[in-house]
Order: C-alpha cells, then sequence, then structure tokens
C-alpha cells in the first residue's frame, strides 16, 4: 500500500467531511479501493476525511444515518469489490448524504484488474462532481520524468502518482512532456541522438513520430487547443525564437521575431493567444502574444526571473515559477486582475501544470536535494506530495479529462 | 439498524449479466438517488472486454545505450574535454580571452578537414528552468559558432546545440560545480 501524504496547512477551510468506508472484498483485491478514494477526495482540498475504521458495510446495505451523524459525516461512500470468474473485478459503491438520509447514487464496473486504481479514481470523481458540483481529475492521468542511475524514464501515471507506467527509457535525457488535448499522445524534447529533438508520441501503442529535428536545438512543445498544431521553439535561424509546426510535422512557420530568447509557449485555452518567456527587456518574463505572431504585451512585472508559464483551463489565471531571493517559487496570477501569489514555501519550484478542472496544480520542487512531484490548490493551502519511482522525479504535465 | 436496500435496477443489472436473481423489495422511501446498476450499464465506465487486457495500459518503447552513459568519462577522455571546452562567467556568453586559445585550435582542426561535421554543446547550471536553460546554453553554443565563422570555419561544417542545465560536468550544487558546468563543448561526431 503507497503511502499519501496530504498537508494541510491555513486556518479556516471549508471541507464537506465525508466517510469512506473499506469497500467490502477490499482486503483480498489487488487494490484498496477505499484508501484510493479517500486520498484522492483528501488531495482535491475540497474534503475532509472522517475515520470510518470497522464500518462493515457495503453498496447494498442501507446505513444507519444517525451514527454517521453523530461522527460529524455529512455523506458516506460504502461499496465493494469481488473477483469474478473471468478474472475480472466487479466494483460497486453507493454515496449517501448522511444530513438528508438520502441516496445520491452509485455505479458498477467489471473491469480489468489493472483498471482497478482507475475505476476508484472514477468513483472519486463521481463522489466529488455529486458533492462539490465540479468534475473530478482523479481519473485523469499525469506525465513525468525520472533520472535514476543514469537512465531518463518518461512515465504515464494516474493522477495520484501511482501506477506509473513506461512510455519511454532513455540514456539521455528527456523533457518537457506535453500532452496533447486529446490525450492519446505526449509531445517531448529528446536528447536521444545527442541533441535536442521534438516527437510526438502516441502512449497507447508507442508509435511516435519526430516532430521538430531541425539544424540546432528543438525544444518546448505546447499544443494548440485544436491539436492541429503545436508551438515549439528552434534555434534554426539563430537564437531560441517560436515557430509554429503542423502536428503531423512538415515546415514550420515562425511565430516570433526578435533578437532574444522567445520559448517556452504555452497557449491560452481559448486558443487566441500565445503565453511565452523571453528575456527582450533584459531578464526573463512573461509575455502575450496573438497565437498567429505579432506585437507582445508585457505580462509579469514583479520580480526579474519568470519563467515558466501555465495557463488555467478555464481561462482565469497564470501560474509560472518566479525567483525571489535566489529561491525559484510557484506563484499564481489571476489574470483579469493581475494579482500575484506565492503559493510555497520550497525554494526549487519548476513546471507547473493545471488540473483540467483548473482546481490544483502539480509541480515539480525539491526536499533535501531529491527532486519530487507536489499538487497543491490555488491557494496553496492543500498540498500532496504525489508518489513516485525512485530517483529524481520532475517535469510533471497533467493530462487532460479521459473520453468516457 | 440496518435495513437491506435491493434497489430493483440493481436485479436489472445482473439479469442483464445473465444470472437474474429474484430480490425481496424491502422499499426505500428516498428514490432520490440514481439506483446501482441502472446507471452502470449506461455508465462511463464500459466493462474491460478481457481480463488480461488493460484499457490504459501504455506501450514503452526503449532508446540509447542500455548501460547509460555517464557525465564524467576516462581520464585521457577528461583532458581531451578540456581542449575542446569553453567556460563562462554566470550569466554570460561572453568567450572570455583566456578560452580564445580553445576556439583557435579547433578552428584550425575543423578547417584541415572540410569534411569533418562538428557540433558545438552550450551548457549551463543547475540554476532555473530547464527550457530557459536550454536557450541559455543555445546562446553559449552559438557564441562559439560565431567566432569560428570569424575564424574562417565554413557553417555547413558546425552545428550549434543546447544542453541546457541536463548534462552537468561537474555534480553539486556549490559555485566550483556550477562553473564547471557554464560551458560550451565543441564535439566531433
Amino acid at each position: 500500500m503507497a503511502q499519501f501524504r496530504v498537508d494541510v496547512t491555513g486556518v479556516g477551510l471549508t471541507q464537506l467531511p465525508i466517510a469512506v468506508a473499506a469497500f467490502r472484498g477490499d482486503d483480498a483485491a489487488p487494490q484498496k479501493i477505499g484508501a484510493i478514494v479517500q486520498a484522492d477526495l483528501e488531495r482535491s482540498g475540497q474534503f475532509r476525511a472522517l475515520d470510518a475504521t470497522g464500518a462493515a458495510m457495503d453498496e447494498a446495505a442501507r446505513p444507519d444515518f444517525s451514527l454517521w451523524r453523530q461522527k460529524g459525516a455529512d455523506s458516506l461512500l460504502v461499496g465493494s469489490v469481488t473477483k469474478l470468474a473471468d478474472g475480472r473485478f466487479d466494483l460497486r459503491f453507493r454515496l449517501w448524504d448522511v444530513a438528508r438520509g438520502q441516496d445520491l447514487g452509485g455505479e458498477k464496473y467489471a473491469v480489468a484488474q489493472g483498471d482497478l486504481r482507475q475505476s476508484a479514481h472514477r468513483i472519486a470523481d463521481f463522489v466529488y462532481e455529486k458533492l462539490t458540483g465540479d468534475r473530478g481529475v482523479f481519473s485523469t492521468r499525469i506525465a513525468y520524468v525520472t533520472k535514476a542511475a543514469q537512465r531518463f524514464n518518461l512515465w504515464v501515471a494516474d493522477s495520484d502518482g501511482e501506477n506509473p507506467q513506461s512510455a519511454l527509457n532513455s540514456s539521455e535525457p528527456i523533457i518537457s512532456p506535453a500532452w496533447s488535448p486529446d490525450g492519446s499522445q505526449l509531445a517531448y524534447v529528446s536528447f536521444e541522438s545527442r541533441k535536442p529533438v521534438v516527437y510526438a508520441h502516441e502512449v497507447a501503442n508507442g508509435k511516435r513520430r519526430l516532430l521538430a529535428n531541425f539544424r540546432g536545438s528543438n525544444s518546448a512543445p505546447a499544443w494548440a487547443p485544436d491539436g492541429r498544431s503545436l508551438a515549439v521553439t528552434l534555434s534554426r535561424d539563430g537564437g531560441s525564437q517560436l515557430f509554429l509546426i503542423d502536428a503531423a510535422g512538415g515546415e514550420p512557420r515562425r511565430l516570433s521575431q526578435s533578437a532574444f530568447i522567445d520559448t517556452e509557449p504555452a497557449y491560452a485555452r481559448d486558443g487566441r493567444s500565445l503565453y511565452f518567456v523571453s528575456d527582450r527587456g533584459g531578464a526573463p518574463q512573461i509575455y502575450r502574444m496573438p497565437a498567429g505572431g505579432g506585437s507582445a504585451e508585457r505580462v509579469t512585472f514583479t520580480g526579474s526571473y519568470n519563467i515558466s508559464p501555465a495557463l488555467s483551463p478555464d481561462g482565469r489565471w497564470l501560474a509560472y515559477v518566479s525567483r525571489v531571493g535566489g529561491a525559484f517559487k510557484l506563484h499564481v496570477m489571476e489574470i483579469a486582475t493581475g494579482n500575484t501569489n506565492a503559493i510555497t514555501d520550497s525554494s526549487a519550484d519548476e513546471s507547473p501544470s493545471f488540473s483540467p478542472n483548473s482546481r490544483l496544480i502539480a509541480y515539480a520542487t525539491q526536499q533535501q536535494g531529491r527532486e519530487m512531484l507536489m499538487t497543491t490548490t490555488l491557494d496553496g493551502r492543500i498540498k500532496a506530495r504525489l508518489a513516485g519511482q525512485a530517483g529524481d522525479i520532475r517535469e510533471p504535465d497533467w493530462g487532460p479529462f479521459q473520453k468516457p | 439498524m440496518k435495513r437491506i436496500l435491493l434497489a430493483a435496477a440493481f436485479s436489472i443489472a445482473i439479469a442483464g449479466c445473465g444470472s437474474a436473481v429474484k430480490l425481496d423489495d424491502v422499499s426505500v422511501e428516498d428514490k432520490s438517488g440514481t439506483p446501482v446498476g441502472m446507471q452502470a450499464l449506461a455508465g462511463p465506465v464500459p466493462a474491460s472486454t478481457s481480463a488480461a487486457l488493460s484499457r490504459s495500459a501504455i506501450a514503452p518503447i526503449e532508446v540509447g545505450s542500455k548501460a547509460g552513459t555517464g557525465a564524467a568519462g576516462a581520464a585521457g577522455a577528461a583532458t581531451a574535454a578540456a581542449a575542446r571546452t569553453v567556460f563562462f562567467d554566470f550569466d554570460s556568453f561572453a568567450i572570455k580571452p583566456e578560452f580564445q586559445v580553445v576556439v583557435d585550435t579547433q578552428a584550425k582542426l575543423i578547417k584541415a578537414d572540410k569534411n569533418r561535421k562538428v557540433m558545438i554543446e552550450g551548457h549551463t547550471d543547475e540554476s532555473g528552468g530547464r527550457e530557459y536553460n536550454l536557450a541559455l546554453g543555445q546562446k553559449r553554443s552559438e557564441a562559439v559558432r560565431r567566432a569560428l565563422v570569424l575564424l574562417g570555419v565554413a557553417d555547413s561544417q558546425i552545428e550549434a546545440v543546447s544542453f541546457g542545465k541536463e548534462k552537468p560536468a561537474a555534480q553539486g550544487t556549490d559555485e566550483m560545480a556550477m562553473a564547471k558546468n557554464r560551458r560550451a563543448e565543441i564535439s566531433y561526431r
């Protein structure tokens, strides 16, 4: 059983109290469904899990509401997991509104063993959506890179960092993974040919293609929201400049025209504007220009080193990394007002990426010299360390909502 | 006391699986929830078609040398590297006078063999973001490329690329290590 670590800081949080009973059959099942669901809900920052130890019940039983009310629960999740004759697992659950004594519904799946965790995340999504009204992101996937014993590995993992599956294993570095908008492909920068080259990689079947392998360095892929093209940084004309390239490959079109560094493109989700980093003002700052190219306006004004822009899917927030007194800290800006907050206490934050419901940010940081991945709520109050492989872990990119 | 909830829809779901079970009906007062089973059959997760096949499976690829290449080579290689490396000051892309001899020597070697292709690999220290450092390393490699071209090297023989902070020559976070990592290496392939 993996260890889940969720740190809650700050007082006065409004969190929904929920009891998640161990699923009947959890003991015999390869995955502890109740524990996975509970950790998901806690990591979201929206829920406070109550102790449900010893509750022996499943989706078929009507609970004793007064007992759960006494424990302070507003809602209760119960379910069961049963191995079927064909080797699959029958997974069922029901969510109860304890306060009102109401059945909030449930679902039933028959799934392969390898999909049990994914199904547990879907249950957490069901609960999250029923109780918050927002779409849950627990069944989405996160890509990240590990470095261990001079091997670099690109992983696709569950949104809690668990269940990692290797997409690419290389003796040379891999950086900047970026999910395609439909969640089927990862674009990334691989140094396997002893220079940075951009690939697009279909994760389900391992098919990949060279997207950008031009003279000089090729890096920083960012999918346009329609998935048809990508913005990349190329140095083929001398200097790092932004280009647009078709998702099928082909001749790139230059987007930026400066004698400075222009890199780290990131599309606004409406596809109309492109954020990027440039040192045209003497130090790296975040700028914004029309997606087709054109005049750029500066977006960050505080600090002398602002990099790695990430836009929230709802269009409201810009996350980026800012150097403050020698420390690199994750910041969140409300785009409409320009109000900005540093939301971490760490000093080597990198690579922010929003969850598809815009409620969480995944990022890389360091603690005691080890690289690790974290998630945080946008106010920085709820942080969780994501599980992962041994070795240094970095470069998270949070994938889109999965197609049903 | 717990009462047993036996939603009618549940039996429909089970019937759909080919094993209909007659259920005693204990009524549930509140019908506002969606019964288990109904939603399951039309639900968001279609049942996996096979017990062995996971629908979220990833197909892995392996590339590069199996053993992995360490940053430090043999002692001989390290000595040779010194003659091909230009070091830079913090946040600088200017070739310092003491490294002009590296550029001069390499320019002669490259010009002597017109078929020779050479990569100039820019590197940075570990401070800051990976992509921005890639762009900074590119500025260093291009500074060396321009210096070579000024000495008469054909641009077609040389390519300037960057590894950013991904391939440090020295491990560590102290200034000594950082200074060793701010470099451009001229690499014969």
